[in-house]
């Protein structure tokens, strides 16, 4: 219990963190108002908008599975629990974003191409992403102790398939769009996509840190709780 | 580590699986029993309709593979944890990768076992059929590469798993996902394969060098990650 008593407020919220939620309150309320007001697409209509919220969402399922592969790495390799604790919350992050990934693509898809899902190499390896995501969730909740290492390698080969998503449409020949489109988006509409963009990444490193900070209270919580077993403080 | 004295481990231990199987019999009989019954199955779930097309062919093969191979792969390493033989191997001086590949390789023997009883199987019941010598030659490719790319994923996690709780249930959860990628292009291969035109075999050799690139990454990852893995916390 040293380690965690030379820092007694290492794990109350910082002030950063305050601050960031504050500007993703004001980013909510005026990115809506950019995205009304980007000019309507000429061949989809209004659907088109839900551009600005899936390829952002997207974006960050990627970066979170990214991230837990590299934490894992690292975890696996020096056994840091910081760099475990990070990884246990991006990976929770790429489930959560990768699904509104997956539930944002479909509704636009309907209206596109006619049907809800294809077997397309774009959605085929980002179901994938999220199904090993969620299998490195249980490992964790449900393998008890000895999972934990299991799991990273789990993020691992989850990590591997981030570069092959964001390929995918250049390699295969998909009916998904590509990722030129970013680049050759129409001058009206770069405002309210690079707001998006911006927003949903602050929101995704201010839940990461709130996340991480959960976990390692988690554990600081559990330390204490054997230790007041152990002390004999909870026989009643 | 000298190359040569690496090889004489692996073979040592791949001699010790096999002569341990051969005695026992037990993972022999029981995984191609199992996948002789996954085959019965499907051929009862699909009796009475149309003819099954190729791609139902090609589903059920890869399927009956995944199943009974996981099947007969955790039973072996069940058991090894249940003899403490295991521990005894990682604890032993030989080298962390020699006794991942042994086990590879020991298991893609099993699961070849699996294809014996099902390629059969579906000649047999589904009607499958084969375009002459090459067709099977191809077809026995795309399975040896995608039995190489699921052991090499399936061993990794089955000898990791140690202590974790609820084992049985966490290793198809853990092991399927990330073996998508190979179930995938081997029904893709094999419907290619059964479909049997010039150019349906151009695709086959594509997915044929899909398999082999996966193959190739997921062993030298094996072979990586076996080490931190298998040590427990």
């Amino acid at each position: 219990m040293t380690n965690n008593a030379s820092s007694p407020h290492s794990a109350s919220l910082p002030m950063g963190l305050l601050a960031t939620s504050l500007i993703l309150a004001v980013g909510f309320a005026l990115v809506p108002q950019l995205i009304l007001s980007a000019p309507n697409e000429p061949t989809m209509g209004f659907v088109q908008r839900i551009f600005y919220f899936h390829v952002p969402v997207a974006w960050l399922a990627m970066l979170g599975a990214l991230t837990a592969g590299v934490a894992s790495a690292v975890y696996l390799s020096s056994n840091s629990e910081t760099a475990d604790e990070i990884a246990a919350s991006a990976a929770e992050l790429a489930v959560v974003f990768g699904l509104c990934a997956i539930v944002s693509g479909p509704l636009w898809a309907r209206k596109a191409w006619g049907v809800f899902w294809q077997w397309d190499v774009r959605l085929t390896t980002t179901a994938l992403l999220w199904i090993i995501f969620v299998a490195y969730l249980f490992a964790r909740r449900y393998g008890g102790p000895g999972a934990r290492r299991l799991a990273a390698g789990l993020a691992l080969f989850g990590a591997a398939d981030v570069p092959l998503i964001y390929i995918s449409v250049s390699i295969w020949r998909t009916i998904h769009p590509k990722t030129s489109v970013v680049p050759t988006l129409d001058r009206g509409m770069r405002p309210a996509f690079w707001a998006a963009m911006l927003l949903f990444s602050v929101l995704f490193f201010v839940l990461l840190g709130m996340r991480r900070r959960l976990e390692r209270l988690r554990k600081q919580f559990n330390t204490l709780y054997l230790d007041a077993d152990e002390a004999g403080l909870l026989d009643d | 580590m000298s190359p040569a004295r690496f090889v004489g481990q692996v073979w040592l231990l791949l001699r010790k699986d096999v002569r341990v199987e051969l005695r026992a019999g037990e993972l022999i009989y029981a995984t191609m029993l199992f996948a002789a019954i996954i085959v019965l199955l499907f051929s009862f779930a699909f009796l009475g309709g149309a003819p099954p097309t190729v791609e139902v062919m090609a589903g059920v093969l890869w399927v009956a593979l995944a199943l009974a191979g996981l099947v007969g792969i955790s039973r072996s390493f069940e058991r090894e944890r249940e003899a403490d033989t295991l521990r005894g191997l990682l604890l032993s001086p030989l080298s962390r990768s020699a006794v991942y590949l042994s086990k590879l390789l020991s298991m893609a023997l099993l699961m070849s076992l699996v294809v014996v009883v099902v390629v059969p199987g579906l000649l047999l019941l589904f009607g499958m059929q084969l375009s002459g010598a090459g067709a099977l030659g191809h077809l026995l490719g795309l399975l040896a590469l995608g039995i190489l790319g699921f052991t090499a994923i399936a061993s990794l996690f089955s000898a990791s798993l140690g202590r974790a709780r609820g084992r049985e249930l966490l290793l198809p959860l853990l092991v399927y996902p990330l073996s998508v990628p190979v179930l995938l292009a081997g029904a893709r291969g094999t419907y290619d394969i059964l479909y049997g035109t010039q150019e349906s075999l151009i695709d086959a050799a594509r997915w044929l060098r899909f398999l082999l690139a996966f193959d190739v990454l997921s062993i030298t990852c094996g072979l990586w990650l076996f080490e931190p893995l298998s040590t427990n916390e």
